[in-house]
């Protein structure tokens, strides 16, 4: 047995040849044999997944199937799931049960997918390497000396290791599409509103948004489908229709006006430069047309960036006192007390790094020269976007600047470890959708095309990105699992 | 040396929705604690508001009522600070955009009115309680509260006393009855406000360093608190000391103010705009249809009550103090049989005596205004005198029978046919003859006593006016 696509898998289980349970039993074992090397899960949900799996093989015995009947699925820890430990990655969550579920799994669950378990993250999502988590570093499947990129470094992995055909991710800055990136898979991350924030951690409200990681563009537009649309919990959420994106993607390719960034090759890597230029010629190739952009104020972004998400999340995180939910420090005499021990013991530092940033570029009297100032930056960012957009339809540049980087190797240094996410973060400013698909390996190690489109174009960046993969074969490269 | 008070309100108006403002859950009080606190309220994490848009409507209706501007794009903004009963750490409030700007009141001073500017009224959530007696060495939280929709009106300083402090939250709590926003309950906190006070000297310009008392909730409290601080401020510099500024709290056992946080104490809520939340859209096409709803007014209805019903200012402003009593009074008087002068007395005496020593709520009177309609009929008919419509009234409101069940069961009547009193005038004045020739004389005042013989023969059941008449006539010099 071997499926690697939902696609494949989805066909197998309505034409009969294969059961939930048997599909659910074969990543299970996956799991069971790397995850021990690869870190991506914290939580692994057998007897649930398998108790679940058959009663949906049961229900489609009775002929009730559902569009994601029986898929296995694997769930980023910053979701809430009702009844089981969400810990978004934190010492301070590490025995939180939430009551409720999010949307996304709400609407996952409804849609007949078997939870396989929930995968390790950053730390409350601040980190570009899973190495931020307290349930330890997430190793990269390629290499495990590697990192898989963040911070749903977890649900990236265990995608790439073949251990789920399919997972959740949450996108601030580039937490889907970085990871995909140096995995080698695809990642999608909606336009913002797409998909309901209800029930994900927040980390920075106005950046957050929920996507995919699959092995296809094809599959990608399969999941978004079920998780997408308007949530009455949700403000933000839009009522934009949604369209049918698997449709959509496979309806016969059109040539696209593609817009290529030049301060997105500006200083890059020769081999990497080498791998994005043959991806480049295919698309031109194909019919697209190419045509060089600028995007001045992109060089902006990673600094709007790291004001605006951390003074979101130092009142985000407020919340995690001690005093009703999460880690609780032993022995205090006051709630002042209370509070300092619960939160000094219970975040890492990343996560404290960012709340003091965050707190302080809030502060009286600096408020306008940081936050205010972060606001207009993100504003011309958007401006410039949608300038672009008047002359282009997509616009794309290697998600990454170069593949993962070791284990270790930026962790004590925060700036190289932000730049890190230099290309994905102004499209969370701008609020657009974008996508990373595999587009070749560097020293064995993957790397990947980003492909962003106007709001609401999701349909036209999985169609490019399924006719590219109808062309290329780099999203069917696996790491050999047997060698790790 | 005396100085000038300079006082702001800043007055917490609870919204009277049924549910939260961000979240489904019941506002009702009283109940268990945490009981009606859902995943909201709790501020689990990963939950999101979302606004209930009735409490902004009742905010506009407000804002409408005080002639203030209707921001079109309202802000909700995060007020960042650490409390046990704020489950989020921030208070999702209003900051830079409130909902409602600039607009004004007017108070009575004296025998005057003064306008009171309106800086602002903004939306936002209450905190939930902590409890601080229930345990022996912990504290508990109620979050109940958590979440139930409040305005805050922050007026200008434009009070000089008390007095008038106290007279513009009584307007303003008159008002949000009125507009059916606010239960107006303060003993329940429905209703409380902060005092801003300060002291200047009459020929400066600057003002003086304020003090700012929390949450006082009832009239004679901020009365008194007002009081006690001016006179504290007074001593302070008149002993050529400064006023520091900090934020106090009223003791109403003790009737002083003491220190909560000073300036250097006080939070920086590093306020930013909440991005959970969409700006609030309100186009004049809502704004028009809330209008259209809008009730009457109080100050409008004092002055229709004067100009319709001949009221004197002072009866009208009792009658218009409460809703349900303006409204009362309006239905006995409906089918205009009565003459309103005479029936705000009846109810501003005789029915307000009794609902105060029963110590009973207007909208709780046993009368319903048809029954004393009813009795006043009686009354104006001559069926039963003044004095008999009183017992009567007394009786209605002890047993809740109609007055005529109590008039026909206790057989109280007014004897008005002229033959039967003619027969009771002989008598009297047969009985009196030597008073009658001093009458006769002149001695005028005699007539009064005759009158009094009469209704003393009937036992009090003589129509006085038909005794009147006929003695005129018999007793014609």
């Amino acid at each position: 047995m071997e499926y690697k696509t939902l696609t494949e898998i989805k066909e197998a289980i309505h034409s009969k040849k294969l059961s939930s349970c048997e599909i659910t039993k074969y990543y299970l074992e996956k799991i069971k044999k790397y995850n021990n090397k690869i870190n991506a899960f914290i939580t692994v949900l057998e007897n649930q997944a398998l108790d679940k799996a058959k009663k949906i093989d049961d229900e489609i015995v009775k002929g009730n199937i559902k569009n994601l009947s029986g898929i296995p699925i694997a769930q980023k820890d910053i979701f809430c799931t009702k009844g089981i430990k969400t810990t978004c990655g934190s010492k301070m969550l590490e025995n939180f049960i939430s009551p409720y579920d999010a949307t996304v799994i709400e609407k996952l669950e409804n849609a007949g997918t078997i939870m396989l378990g929930k995968t390790n993250m950053d730390e409350f999502a601040m980190g570009s390497s899973n190495e931020t988590s307290h349930f330890g570093d997430v190793k990269n499947p390629w290499n495990t000396n590697y990192v898989p990129g963040g911070s749903s470094g977890g649900s990236a992995a265990c995608v790439a290791a073949g251990m789920s055909p399919c997972s959740t991710g949450t996108d601030t800055g580039g937490s889907i599409r970085q990871p995909a990136s140096l995995t080698g898979i695809c990642g999608i991350k909606p336009t913002y509103g797409r998909v309901s924030r209800y029930g994900m951690i927040a980390f920075a409200s106005s950046l957050d948004q929920a996507g995919v990681f699959t092995r296809t563009a094809e599959d990608c537009a399969m999941l978004l489908n079920e998780i997408s649309g308007y949530d009455s919990k949700d403000s933000t959420s839009s009522n934009e229709p949604v369209p049918n994106y698997l449709e959509e993607c496979r309806k016969k390719f059109k040539p696209v006006k593609i817009g290529l960034p030049k301060e997105f090759l500006d200083g890059l890597e020769d081999s990497v430069r080498k791998i994005f230029d043959d991806a480049v010629l295919i698309l031109e190739k194909s019919g697209c047309r190419i045509k060089e952009i600028s995007l001045k104020t992109s060089k902006l972004g990673v600094s709007a960036y790291q004001v605006v998400a951390p003074a979101e999340c130092s009142s985000n995180l407020s919340r995690f006192d001690g005093v009703r939910f999460g880690h609780r420090a032993k022995d205090v005499s006051t709630i002042d007390e209370l509070y300092k021990k619960s939160r000094s013991e219970g975040f890492g530092n990343e996560v404290k790094r960012r709340i003091l940033v965050g707190t302080y570029a809030l502060s009286a009297g600096y408020y306008d020269a940081y936050y205010i100032k972060a606001q207009k930056i993100r504003n011309v960012i958007s401006q410039e976007f949608r300038e672009a957009f008047d002359e282009v339809d997509l616009i794309i540049g290697p998600t990454t600047p170069d593949s993962a980087f070791k284990i270790g190797e930026k962790l004590d240094d925060p700036i190289a470890m932000y730049l890190s996410d230099v290309f994905t973060v102004s499209t969370n400013l701008a609020g657009l959708p974008a996508i990373s698909i595999p587009m070749g390996l560097k020293n064995e190690l993957p790397i990947g095309l980003q492909i962003i489109g106007n709001h609401f174009d999701e349909s036209k960046i999985l169609s490019l990105s399924h006719h590219y993969q109808q062309i290329t074969d780099w999203h069917s490269m696996m790491p050999n699992m047997e060698t790790l | 040396m005396t100085y000038q008070a300079v006082i702001g309100l800043e007055i917490h108006v609870q919204l009277k929705t049924k549910s939260k403002i961000f979240s489904g859950a019941s506002t009702s009080f009283g109940n268990e604690p945490n009981t009606q606190a859902c995943a909201v309220d709790l501020g689990l994490p990963g939950v999101l508001p979302v606004l209930n848009k009735e409490a902004v409507m009742m905010a506009i209706k407000f804002g409408l009522a005080v002639n203030a501007q209707i921001q079109n794009n309202s802000i909700f903004a995060r007020k960042n600070y650490f409390y046990p009963d704020l489950p989020k750490g921030y208070q999702i409030s209003q900051f830079e955009i409130p909902i409602v700007s600039k607009g004004s009141l007017k108070i009575r001073v004296g025998d005057d009115f003064k306008e009171i500017r309106i800086t602002r009224a903004h939306l936002e959530e209450d905190a939930g309680k902590s409890i601080h007696d229930m345990f022996n060495n912990d504290s508990a939280i109620d979050l109940n509260r958590a979440g139930t929709p409040l305005i805050e009106i922050v007026s200008e300083p434009d009070m000089t006393s008390a007095d008038e402090a106290v007279e513009y939250l009584r307007t303003i709590h008159t008002l949000v009855k009125y507009l059916d926003i606010c239960d107006g309950n303060m003993q329940e906190g429905s209703f409380r406000c902060d005092a801003n006070i300060s002291l200047k000297k009459s020929t400066d310009t600057k003002l003086g360093i304020r003090a700012e008392i929390k949450n006082i909730n009832s009239f004679k409290f901020v009365e008194q608190a007002i009081n006690y601080e001016i006179e504290r401020q007074s001593e302070i510099l008149d002993s050529g000391g400064e006023v520091v500024q900090e934020t106090r709290l009223y003791d109403p056992a003790k009737n002083q103010t003491r220190s909560m946080r000073s300036k250097e104490e006080a939070n920086d809520y590093r306020y930013f705009p909440d991005p959970d939340l969409l700006p609030v859209y309100i186009d004049d096409q809502d704004i028009k249809s809330i209008k259209s709803t809008m009730p009457e007014l109080p100050e409008e209805k004092r002055i229709r009550f004067m100009r319709d019903y001949s009221l004197s200012e002072y009866d009208t402003s009792v009658l218009i103090s409460d809703k349900n009593l303006s409204s009362y009074f309006e239905s006995v008087i409906k089918s205009k049989k009565l003459e309103p002068k005479n029936v705000a007395n009846w109810i501003l005496t005789d029915l307000l005596g009794l609902a105060n020593k029963n110590r009973t709520a207007i909208n709780e009177l046993p009368i319903t205004p048809d029954g004393l309609e009813q009795l006043l009929i009686f009354v104006h008919d001559g069926i039963i005198s003044n004095k008999q419509g009183k017992a009567v009234l007394e009786k209605m409101w002890d047993t809740s029978k109609t007055p005529k069940e109590i008039i026909d069961s206790e057989g109280i009547s007014q004897e008005s046919n002229e033959n039967e009193i003619n027969k009771l005038v002989d008598k009297v004045l047969e009985n009196h003859y030597k008073s009658v020739e001093e009458y006769m004389k002149g001695k005028d005042k005699l007539f009064g006593f005759f009158i009094g013989e009469v209704m003393k023969e009937s036992k009090g059941k003589a129509n006085p006016k038909i005794v009147n008449k006929i003695l005129r006539e018999r007793l014609k010099k």
